[in-house]
């Protein structure tokens, strides 16, 4: 008796992770199989693989110069998350290493400022790059975003356990301390760069809404743009969109696959 | 002399502090504190454009008054109630299962659970968007598999809408919100749940009384998180459904989006709206610091 209901427990276990794993995948498998079937086959729900993937393509390169469309989504995170990286690592290693009750209290700030919404803030940065006249520049999608509270708090907790006998040796040889940044910490620390890298670099490529204010020009429209403004016409092309859809996700799933542990490591690195 | 030097020495090191901090300091102040302050000033304001005058708390009276911002309060406190509750229960469950010794392919089940939430929000919503049109992919599977028998006006119906926008943010975090019950999960020493077996506690009662007791600080924070982001949707509402139909997706994001860039601009009162998410943020963020705090005492 009880073997039984064990035994239906394992297979109730397998079957719900199953079809959770199933339910995952298929939007995947539907963006796969529709990038070859033309608009109205997609949108009939069809389930097999079509050949229209070429005239997709081409339909899509048509409307948008899919090179630049990539170039400025790149360079926006590449560009991006290196400067995120750089001014939040300092200042996470500054809380961390040098303390002091005045900082200690900014750093409270810091946290404080994660709690802010995006939403409140847009208007006024709108209006503050507006004076700044930097408007439709990607300078002005990355700007707002360098100094990341989330980034500082998730350097500070890391930089915890950088060990600090390598500081003080470093310190009886004489360095500096921008040198025992530089050329100590960080290379000790290169886990916690690479798990930060991916996370604001997905951060910043899937991002819409700020980019989307804030660009005009058809020239400088990221991916995510593009997308959205596929998939909002009044006659959407549905299989344009899916091959748009392949290319946005292609990147973040290079990425994911190549780096997974890291990956996951960002992500509960702020659970720590 | 030698006493002297000490205290220059540590403002040296101070001095090293407060370079390491400035530039991000300097970058927070001008695009986090400058602006917050700056929107507070502009939510007592009132105006087109740059011709704006001095309200005071007209705005607020005029949110009470205004049947969108009440629609938008309403549909996102809707999403908010339904979705995160589902999203928290099924990440616990899936986590459990995952959990469990000897489980075979748990590497690849993960992975797959997981591979949702590395998509863009715009990218899945278009998608959704695609599988939920009247005679798409959902539909005919649902009537092939006889569970309905006529097509589900997923898009056009005010209801359908909200459960299409419902799925679809499922979907997109469940698998991220248990890799935190996971990582959490296996810091918990096994022995607990070998003794519990031993005495003969059933799994579901060791599931009650073990597992979630000793995840209530990552399941609080979990909670939060996807409470705040709820809050803020914007991408989803905008790329599936656009806010419509007949408004029953709009959201307080895509409410101060379009009062901001679509309709003729009132920056002062989008503003306004503004710190309706900026106040019940603050509500989240106290609960789970007292809650936090309770739990170190």
């Amino acid at each position: 008796m009880s073997q039984w209901s064990g035994k239906l427990r394992t297979a109730l276990v397998y079957g719900f992770l199953w079809l959770m794993a199933l339910l995952s995948i298929f939007p995947f498998v539907w963006m796969l199989i529709s990038a070859t079937n033309e608009s109205h086959d997609i949108t009939k729900g069809k389930m097999s693989f079509g050949n229209a993937l070429t005239e997709n393509y081409h339909k899509f390169a048509e409307l948008f110069d899919v090179g630049l469309v990539f170039w400025n989504s790149g360079k926006v995170a590449i560009l991006g998350s290196f400067l995120t990286l750089a001014v939040s690592s300092l200042a996470g290693y500054g809380f961390e290493i040098f303390r002091s009750p005045g900082r200690e209290r900014v750093y409270q700030g810091v946290l404080l400022s994660m709690m802010i919404p995006f939403s409140a803030l847009m208007i006024p940065l709108f209006i503050l790059l507006a004076s700044f006249d930097m408007l439709d520049t990607h300078m002005a999608v990355i700007l707002p975003g360098i100094a990341s509270a989330y980034m500082i708090f998730y350097f500070r907790q890391n930089t915890k356990s950088f060990p600090l006998e390598l500081r003080d040796a470093a310190r009886v040889d004489g360095l500096k301390e921008w040198q025992i940044f530089l050329f100590v910490y960080l290379p000790v620390m290169r886990s916690t760069y690479a798990a930060a890298f991916i996370i604001v670099f997905m951060t910043i490529w899937n991002s819409f809404l700020w980019p989307l204010i804030v660009l005009q020009s058809v020239e400088l429209k990221t991916i995510t743009l593009v997308l959205s403004s596929l998939g909002s016409s009044y006659t959407p092309d549905f299989g344009v969109i899916m091959v748009a859809t392949i290319l946005a996700t292609i990147p973040t799933l290079v990425v994911f696959f190549a780096m997974q542990r890291q990956f996951v490591e960002g992500m509960l690195g702020s659970v720590k | 002399m030698r006493q002297a030097s000490k205290p220059s020495s540590s403002r040296f090191f101070d001095i090293n502090g407060w370079a390491f901090v400035s530039v991000a300091m300097a970058l927070i102040s001008v695009f986090m504190l400058y602006p917050i302050g700056k929107s507070l000033w502009m939510s007592v304001q009132s105006g087109q454009g740059t011709m704006t005058k001095f309200v005071g708390l007209g705005n607020v009276q005029r949110l009470l008054d205004d049947p969108m911002f009440l629609r938008a309060l309403t549909n996102t406190s809707i999403f908010l109630v339904v979705q995160v509750p589902i999203m928290i229960v099924l990440a616990l469950v899936m986590a459990s299962c995952l959990n469990i010794p000897n489980l075979k392919g748990r590497g690849l089940l993960r992975t797959a659970v997981f591979l949702p939430c590395v998509t863009s929000l715009v990218a899945y919503s278009v998608l959704f968007k695609s599988m939920f049109s009247y005679d798409g992919v959902v539909n005919s599977t649902l009537m092939g598999l006889g569970l309905v028998s006529e097509a589900v006006p997923w898009l056009t119906d005010p209801f359908w809408a909200r459960v299409v926008v419902i799925v679809a943010i499922t979907w997109r975090w469940t698998g991220y919100n248990m890799i935190f019950y996971l990582a959490a999960m296996q810091n918990v020493d096994k022995s607990i749940y070998e003794a519990a077996r031993i005495d003969g506690i059933s799994a579901t009662r060791r599931f009650l009384s073990i597992t979630i007791p000793v995840l209530k600080p990552v399941i609080l924070f979990t909670t939060v998180t996807s409470t705040i982001g709820t809050l803020q949707m914007f991408d989803e509402a905008m790329n599936i459904t656009n806010g419509g139909p007949a408004d029953s997706t709009l959201t307080l994001s895509l409410y101060i989006y379009n009062l901001s860039f679509k309709y003729v601009p009132n920056f002062g009162y989008a503003a306004t709206v503004s710190y309706v998410i900026v106040v019940l943020v603050a509500i989240l963020a106290f609960i789970q610091f007292y809650a936090a705090r309770e739990r170190e005492q």
